[in-house]
């Protein structure tokens, strides 16, 4: 206990920091901004798991956000319970995934960008037009709001933990994913997938597998999007959705799994307080995705282990006398 | 029957389009192996250097044409220094989300400096013609005409001088050229100065008929890139029948079936034929 203690304070410290957030924060906007982030961290956290452990940039996402979204709305507007409804919209979503992967995950690099971008389109296309299933633009209004027995998520603070737990369970899937044989083989295909492929790794399957529970993920953000938010429209499913979450992965740390977290949160907040570049917004993400690609492809979570290595050779340093200690670092150095 | 006919004549018009922007994607795309995804933005931002060369400095039609050309042409030669020399040899992926950058830059700038509202281009040739029965405006058969134009100046360009044989040398094998001589990074400019070049003519010859706004930049680069997986990378007859293709594709689905799902066609059939060629039509494997 005590050596787990002494291992993981960090992580611990973080845990208890975000339960007693609700109590730190007491502005309302800011803290839906925060409830917001945790959200987008999900999508980011998905994202992040076709796009940087295993390669392949499917901008489809925020068409399966938003398949999620509308599934969850117009099956709670049914009648049918939150908890029943979440899980299903986001098994379509993995579904239709699938269904989506099997033409597209059999090309590669820029193709499959396009070909998922423009899948995007057509459920954007789809969702405004629908009217009859979907309420066309002007979109799905007072999805009743997700309850446990008597008690409904109301309050900012229940939503909070509410989002929180789902963060985390998002968390606990990706960690034990991609430390697991299965996350090998993803990684695999991202460095190189004719490789992976002579290795005996079943690089087509591998891929459909990190696209669904990607698309699991992310339809289960849209879900609990539409359930606290209450309203949801086109905009919903929009590519500027997965171009925001593109900027969050890449700057936080891409195939890192605290950086997708540390970016939804860091930017909107960010740019929270420049509020005056509200029109310039877009231009500055832009402009900073392009020098990250270029100059810092591991984002910030880069810079922190750059930092921590530093830090841990000083120490060494210092322990060992002054003498020069050749220091291993453990950490790939890949791009995307 | 007239009907149809003015459905096929507005496909011809809508692909001429197409197939000029989609010729000058495959040009960078197939030849530079760059996916500039900012190529539609580009096109967007020829439109509205033209519209402010003509409302705001009360230029003529063409003047502003030659400016916007001149213009986008520089334009893309500081985004592929900016944006994708630096990525040169990583992964394309990464070109790619350069782009989306790109995009988010000039999508932006342009709501920011001129606003989101759109815009229309006062119509230089108003009048209308009747062929075989079909009214059309002069405005739409210029449209097509230039079109046509332009294709073959480029391929004469490409083909019969020698900057031109330098692009073409670049595509068949980029070691060999450099052995050769060819300065890479100037052919690499020159490409991009000519694909961003002939967008904004496309763009400018076409405002008078639809509205400019700062998001018809975004469907319009998803479609260009379409056509070119569908005609082969880099193989520019495909990128000009795949564009009168598609355009026809939208013109009669939209006419017949739904105008509202028309660009669901277009992306459809993409997602349709790369089910069963992941390389395109005519494609061949990509690096």
């Amino acid at each position: 206990m005590a050596k787990y203690l002494k291992e993981k304070w960090f992580y611990l410290l973080l845990l208890a920091a975000a339960l007693a957030l609700p109590f730190i924060v007491t502005d309302r906007y800011i803290f839906q901004l925060v409830i917001m982030s945790l959200i987008f961290s999900i999508a980011t956290l998905s994202l992040n798991l076709i796009l940087g452990y295993t390669g392949q940039a499917s901008l489809a996402h925020a068409g399966f956000f938003g398949i999620g979204a509308y599934g969850v709305g117009l099956m709670t507007k049914a009648g049918l319970s939150f908890w029943l409804a979440l899980p299903l919209a986001s098994l379509f979503s993995a579904l239709v995934g699938f269904l989506i992967g099997l033409p597209t995950l059999r090309t590669r690099g820029s193709y499959f960008a396009i070909a998922t971008l423009c899948f995007g389109v057509i459920i954007l296309i789809v969702i405004g037009n629908w009217v009859e299933v979907t309420g066309g633009h002007t979109g799905l209004l007072g999805i009743p709001r997700p309850s446990i027995g008597g008690f409904e998520f109301e309050t900012q603070t229940s939503q909070y933990y509410l989002v929180l737990a789902f963060v985390l369970l998002t968390l606990f899937v990706m960690h034990r994913l991609v430390f697991s044989l299965q996350g090998l083989s993803f990684m695999s295909i991202r460095n190189n997938e004719a490789l992976a492929e002579a290795v005996g790794v079943n690089t087509f399957a591998t891929k459909i597998i990190s696209f669904m529970t990607a698309n699991f993920f992310a339809g289960m953000a849209g879900g609990i999007y539409a359930s606290l938010i209450g309203s949801i429209s086109p905009s919903t499913a929009s590519f500027h959705h997965t171009f925001n979450w593109l900027v969050f992965l890449l700057l936080g740390g891409v195939a890192t799994l605290a950086g997708p977290i540390l970016g939804a949160f860091a930017i909107p907040l960010l740019m929270e307080y420049l509020q005056f570049l509200q029109d310039y917004r877009l231009i500055i993400f832009g402009a900073l995705l392009i020098i990250v690609i270029i100059y810092f492809p591991r984002g910030l979570m880069g810079g922190i282990d750059n930092l921590r290595d530093r830090i841990k050779k000083a120490n060494q340093r210092r322990k060992a006398g002054g003498k020069n200690v050749v220091t291993a670092s453990g950490k790939s150095h890949q791009a995307v | 029957m007239d009907l149809f006919l003015q459905q096929i004549f507005n496909g011809i018009m809508l692909g001429s389009t197409y197939a000029v922007v989609a010729l000058g994607l495959t040009l960078v795309f197939g030849i530079l192996h760059i996916p500039n995804f900012a190529h539609g933005h580009l096109y967007m931002l020829g439109a509205y250097v033209s519209f402010f060369a003509m409302t705001k400095f009360g230029l003529g039609f063409w003047p502003a044409l030659i400016i916007s050309v001149l213009l986008l042409a520089l334009a893309g030669v500081v985004v592929e220094f900016l944006v994708y020399r630096p990525l040169r040899d990583q992964p394309h992926i990464n070109s790619f989300i350069s782009a989306i950058g790109a995009l988010m830059i000039l999508e932006t700038g342009v709501i920011v400096a001129w606003g989101p509202q759109a815009h229309r281009i006062p119509n230089p040739y108003p009048g209308t013609v009747e062929i075989l029965g079909i009214t059309m405006t002069q405005q739409r058969l210029l449209l097509i005409i230039a079109a046509i134009v332009l294709i073959v100046l480029l391929q004469l360009f490409i083909k019969k001088t020698t900057p031109g044989t330098t692009i073409e040398a670049v595509a068949q094998n980029r070691e060999g050229a450099m052995l050769m001589g060819i300065n890479v990074n100037r052919v690499s400019s020159l490409t991009f100065a000519i694909s961003t070049g002939t967008a904004a003519a496309a763009a400018t010859l076409v405002a008078p008929i639809f509205m400019i706004s700062p998001a018809m930049g975004a469907l319009l680069g998803m479609k260009a890139f379409v056509i070119v997986i569908l005609g082969g990378l880099g193989s520019i007859p495909g990128a000009i029948v795949g564009g009168y293709i598609l355009g026809l594709i939208e013109a009669l689905g939209g006419g017949y079936l739904s105008a509202d799902y028309k660009d669901v066609f277009a992306f459809g059939a993409l997602l349709l034929i790369l089910a069963f060629r992941p390389t395109g039509l005519f494609g061949r494997e990509v690096h």
